[in-house]
């Protein structure tokens, strides 16, 4: 009988994120039944009744591959990266959050002590009149009770621990996952230790099917619901603010195809260092002002551009949290 | 101990960085706190450099290109001012302080207004104190 060959250990673990991620190794849909046969799933939260114990029971690089999706927010986060990081022979960053931050990374705009303010104390629908707040250890009868440390900077995945690879996107586009998967299944030759994998390299103007002029002038910035659109030219050129000039391709042109500008969760394009100063760089380019006064005037109507140039990669960038 | 602060001035080839080197050729005297990038146009400068700098512990950044209608490649100029407006923007919502970015014109033959720009921005960061974006980075959890 032919021997046969072992299957691969498989984790999945989400940290600070929406659940997006998992929701997307979900969409395999049928090919589930090659990944199953391919692998066993040792470890996933959100789909298979695993405890954190069996990881610490596990010996080291004992799962073959962990997609880990999530930023880091607090002490759990870091732990479980961290125990994962010991347990996989791969570690994999899946999706915005654990690749740059993602849309969790936004809270670097606060401190934790405003954040615990807002949510514990101000908010319309908050009664809090003792002014309790999370503690991370409560005695009661029966012992100690703990809660993790709710940190002051939301992190990626690789300002904690060392990744092997990163697949973007918010969430990765299903079919990215399926090929990279497949790539390591066939023992095919995996690219070199902190490639951003299952995405391509050029930006998304590169291969967009908008039609595009030469002459790209910005007069004015719309909000997407203040135009039309007409559903084939650039949007940048209607002068909806799209992250496609720096972001990298991969994601099938999902939100293009979809009528809505690219927000840039596949993060930037290699060699940039910082996502959002490159946007800006490329969008003052084709603003059509030349004097001071006019320039501001078109720029008024970017009313958040640290939100909107690092929505996805703020604890990424240069300045990754807002200087008090 | 007083505080001398570190500015990092990027300076066009054509008109800044020549207008820096009259300014030492007529030995003319300024202060010694500006560390001066040359590059070929200030359309050259990105954001990015501007970020690093302030990153990498500078307390204030310079800018100084060909006035407008004088670049020497017709309209690097402006793209640095829409980037200078546009960078204002952002580094006043992340909390840095809009005087430690500027932007001013140098002409190759203004060496005196070089020196006083530099005497001048130099006075401003020094008012304002150290730059804290460092420091904030480093911190973590």
């Amino acid at each position: 009988m032919e021997e046969q060959k072992p299957k691969l250990k498989m984790a999945v673990y989400w940290a600070a994120a929406c659940g997006g991620c998992c929701v997307s190794v979900l969409d395999v849909h049928e090919k589930l039944f090659d990944v199953v046969a391919a692998a066993d799933l040792v470890f996933w939260p959100v789909a298979l009744d695993t405890k954190y114990q069996d990881v610490e029971d596990m010996p080291d690089k004992n799962i073959d591959i962990t997609l880990f999706n999530g930023a880091v927010r607090n002490s759990e986060n870091e732990h479980m990266a961290n125990l994962l990081r010991q347990k996989s022979e791969i570690l994999v960053a899946y999706g915005s959050c654990s690749h740059m931050g993602g849309i969790p990374g936004l809270a670097n705009f606060s401190t934790k002590e405003e954040l615990f303010q807002r949510v514990y104390k101000e908010s319309e629908s908050t009664v809090n009149a003792g002014n309790v707040r999370p503690q991370t250890e409560y005695k009661v009868e029966e012992g100690i009770l703990e809660l993790p440390e709710f940190y002051n900077d939301v992190r990626a995945l690789a300002d904690v621990t060392d990744v092997d690879y990163f697949i973007p996107g918010c969430p990765p586009q299903t079919e990215r996952l399926v090929e990279v998967f497949m790539a390591i299944v066939t023992g095919a030759e995996l690219p070199p230790k902190g490639s951003v994998i299952g995405a391509g390299t050029k930006a998304q103007c590169d291969e967009c099917i908008r039609k595009k002029s030469d002459t790209k002038r910005i007069k004015k910035f719309h909000r997407s619901w203040e135009v039309e659109d007409d559903g084939e030219t650039c949007f940048m050129e209607q002068g909806i603010l799209c992250m496609g000039p720096t972001t990298r391709t991969g994601c099938d042109y999902r939100c293009i195809n979809g009528n809505a500008p690219c927000r840039g969760c596949y993060g930037p394009t290699p060699d940039v260092s910082d996502p959002g100063a490159k946007m800006m760089s490329a969008i003052a380019s084709i603003i059509e002002e030349k004097e001071s006064a006019d320039i501001d005037r078109v720029l008024e109507d970017l009313v958040d551009p640290a939100g909107s140039f690092y929505r996805y990669s703020l604890p990424v960038s240069y300045v990754r949290r807002t200087v008090s | 101990m007083e505080f001398n602060p570190k500015i990092i001035a990027f300076l066009c080839k054509w008109c800044s960085y020549t207008g820096a080197d009259l300014a030492g050729t007529s030995r003319m005297e300024y202060k010694p706190n500006v560390r001066a990038i040359r590059v070929m146009c200030s359309g050259r400068i990105e954001p990015t450099f501007v970020l690093r700098a302030l990153r990498k512990g500078a307390d204030g950044v310079l800018i100084c290109g060909c006035h407008p209608g004088d670049c020497h490649y017709q309209e690097g100029n402006y793209r640095c001012l829409r980037r200078y407006h546009l960078l204002q923007k952002y580094i006043q919502q992340m909390g840095i302080e809009s005087e430690r970015l500027k932007l001013e014109w140098i002409s190759a033959s203004e060496g005196k207004q070089y020196a006083e720009l530099i005497n001048s921005f130099t006075q401003t960061i020094t008012e304002l104190g150290p730059c804290h974006v460092k420091e904030t980075m480093e911190v973590l959890t």
